[in-house]
């Protein structure tokens, strides 16, 4: 982390860029926030260890209108989200300097209280420099402990590697999280009959309260009015008590950003009803996989996707009904 | 003063809901909300906070409020019943309580909204002393106590017994109904003195309940209203509706019609002063940025409520809004960062 601010404030000093984008402590160890800065002083708050999970490549569209460059911090899977807001065209990469920051996986605050942890007080090994693979809190009743995967955002546990695929420089070494089949959940859920999976989404999409958090922090989602917004639709889509609605904002959702989606977690992240969102999409990931040939959102930055081109072998509708 | 063991809460509820509807935390996917009792739902009373508050049981996020059906060149409107029957709120805590309180001041005021008066009317609150008070927890800013339920019926809990004190008319009545499954205390109020005394050395040693208020409240609205702060505090928002929606005071609305094809459905639903179109008028928008938006709602918590309510925030420092946003923003943290600018600090 001091290298990283080290750099940071080399490249704000020598003009490359007008501020920086990264991650602000906290009041609590386990709550920093995404937030900019613009000169040494403000950097003294600057952190950046495993409770940083926010992926801040969709807060580069706003910072692409500001003048001047953003040093962005972006971690590897963050790094597929920018790759894919280029090709759409929705970021500047001349406004952006990009350092690829190591990661070793991104911690769930939810986890660690439901293992009983509470009342944290300080936490050692949340550090990128610290090897250990154990966490050690220091809480109101003592100190605890638990393993650091143990304690990881459910995305870092089928983690797309250590690589990044854009950047200016990179500082930090990262570690190949990935203990779990990508694809098992969405294999699990193929499994069921009709009916159970019907009766899975049903229970799981009954908890929505329709807050948005999973939109409006989807790099997939960067229309500049979302048709959800629009106060012409005739719908009860601002209601959450019809569970048509329900599913209907969450399968738009999923359709919308098929072939886009990168599979960065963040939808399942920061749902306050622990709504398992992502499968919507890794299931589309896995469909395209199958009928087009294995495709990763954002792997490069790409004038055509699977779904956005057209070939004479491509699946015809009907393959719908083939498989069932 | 009256006692039943844990283990006798399934009677209970059946009991309750012989005669009337019973609402209490129950967990569905891993979550905890408020949500009507049944034989084979998961009753979870340990956990502290249910995800969205209890605000629902008197104030749904969404109730239909007319229909109207058109045949040819006729339209008929049936309007939605009033609720007429009585219902239980089970477990609510004291922040809970305040979070009702709040949104009295609202909707009972004149004019007085109809939907919400009744379920006040026909509902009975069963509140409980919070056995274990959390990190996020800042209620006694407010002047709350949470040891110290002021609700219809108030437990506490010692061990595997819970101690049960009716404190009104609505509570009394239900005592009444359930009296066969309670057994006087003979040591309740030793006993329940002993859980607040625990309750209160626990509430000491939480790292939010000192927090100050000073330069908030009803006096400071220029001043606040033009800091340069909120540009800074706004940028990581996402514009979502979470801290509003799990919010126990957050009162806002909106009314819409839903095209049922014949007819239209006119509800109301749950706003959020987070997102684009609230507020939005004929002649288009009064709040056009982000930082306005994220402004406005500490803004009314902090200033514009206690300036119509006789000097009451309408916080109640439940801190469901610390623990869920996505981006770690918060009402705690807002009231630090101006702290830190006033030269008084929180830390």
């Amino acid at each position: 982390m001091q290298e990283l601010i080290r750099r940071a404030k080399e490249l704000l000093a020598d003009g490359t860029v007008a501020r920086v984008l990264g991650w602000k402590a906290g009041d609590m160890p386990w709550n920093p926030e995404p937030a900019f800065f613009e000169n040494e002083e403000e950097l003294k708050e600057f952190v950046y260890d495993g409770f940083c999970g926010a992926n801040l490549s969709k807060m580069m569209i706003e910072a692409s209108k500001l003048d001047g460059k953003t040093l962005v911090c972006l971690k590897p899977c963050d790094t597929y989200s920018f790759n894919q807001l280029l090709s759409e065209h929705r970021v500047d990469r001349e406004k952006a300097y990009i350092i690829g920051v190591g990661c070793k996986g991104k911690l769930d605050i939810e986890k660690i209280r439901s293992m009983g942890i509470r009342g944290i007080r300080n936490v050692e090994g949340a550090s990128l420099e610290d090897a250990a693979d154990t966490l050690k809190f220091e809480t109101s009743s003592g100190e605890k402990t638990c393993a650091y995967a143990d304690a990881m955002l459910g995305r870092c546990h089928v983690c797309k590697g250590k690589e990044h695929k854009i950047y200016d420089e990179r500082i930090g070494e990262s570690k190949d999280t990935k203990d779990q089949e990508r694809f098992a959940e969405v294999e699990r859920i193929e499994a069921m009959s009709p009916q159970e999976r019907f009766a899975y989404f049903q229970s799981e999409l009954s908890k929505c309260i329709r807050c948005n958090a999973c939109r409006n922090v989807c790099p997939a989602c960067s229309c500049r009015k979302c048709v959800f917004d629009s106060n012409k639709f005739d719908s009860s889509q601002k209601a959450n008590v019809d569970s048509f609605e329900e599913k209907m904002f969450h399968i738009i959702r999923a359709f919308h950003v098929a072939g886009r989606c990168t599979d960065c977690g963040e939808c399942s992240r920061v749902c306050p009803q622990g709504i398992p969102l992502h499968l919507f999409n890794r299931k589309f990931i896995k469909d395209i996989d199958e009928l087009y040939g294995t495709y990763q959102a954002g792997e490069a930055v790409v004038e055509r996707s699977p779904l956005t081109s057209y070939t004479f072998e491509d699946a015809e509708p009907g393959i719908v009904a083939e498989r069932g | 003063m009256y006692q039943i063991a844990k283990e006798k809460l399934p009677e209970l509820f059946r009991k309750i809901t012989q005669t009337q509807e019973l609402y209490l935390p129950v967990e569905t996917c891993g979550q905890v909300n408020y949500a009507p009792w049944s034989e084979d739902a998961n009753v979870d009373l340990d956990t502290l906070k249910t995800v969205k508050s209890a605000k629902d049981a008197f104030f749904p996020q969404s109730e239909n409020l007319y229909t109207c059906y058109r045949d040819g060149k006729k339209i008929s409107i049936t309007p939605q019943a009033l609720q007429e029957q009585p219902f239980v709120v089970f477990g609510m805590k004291a922040c809970d309580l305040r979070g009702v309180e709040v949104l009295d001041k609202v909707f009972l005021a004149d004019p007085v909204d109809t939907f919400y008066e009744a379920r006040r009317d026909h509902g009975t609150i069963v509140a409980m002393a919070c056995h274990e008070p959390e990190d996020s927890c800042f209620c006694n800013v407010f002047g709350i106590d949470c040891a110290e339920p002021k609700a219809d019926v108030a437990i506490w809990t010692a061990g595997e017994i819970l101690y049960w004190k009716a404190q009104s008319e609505k509570g009394e009545a239900l005592t009444d109904l359930v009296k066969d499954l309670l057994a006087e205390a003979a040591d309740g109020e030793e006993k329940v003195e002993a859980e607040k005394a625990r309750i209160h050395k626990t509430v000491e040693a939480l790292p939010y309940m000192q927090l100050s208020l000073d330069g908030w409240g009803k006096d400071v609205l220029e001043e606040k209203f033009h800091s340069p702060l909120w540009e800074k505090l706004y940028r990581p928002c996402l514009a979502c509706g979470t801290c509003t929606f799990v919010c126990p005071t957050c009162q806002c609305y909106d009314i819409k019609d839903y095209d049922t094809g014949h007819g239209i459905q006119r509800y109301r639903c749950w706003d959020s002063c987070m997102y684009s179109d609230f507020t939005m008028m004929a002649h288009g928008n009064n709040r056009t940025s982000q930082m306005q938006r994220f402004r406005q709602r500490f803004m009314h918590k902090l200033v514009y409520f206690p300036a119509n309510n006789d000097g009451m925030f309408s916080c109640t420092g439940c801190g469901r809004c610390v623990e869920k946003c996505p981006q770690s923003l918060n009402i705690v943290k807002v009231i630090k960062a101006f702290a830190a600018q006033g030269g008084k600090t929180n830390e």
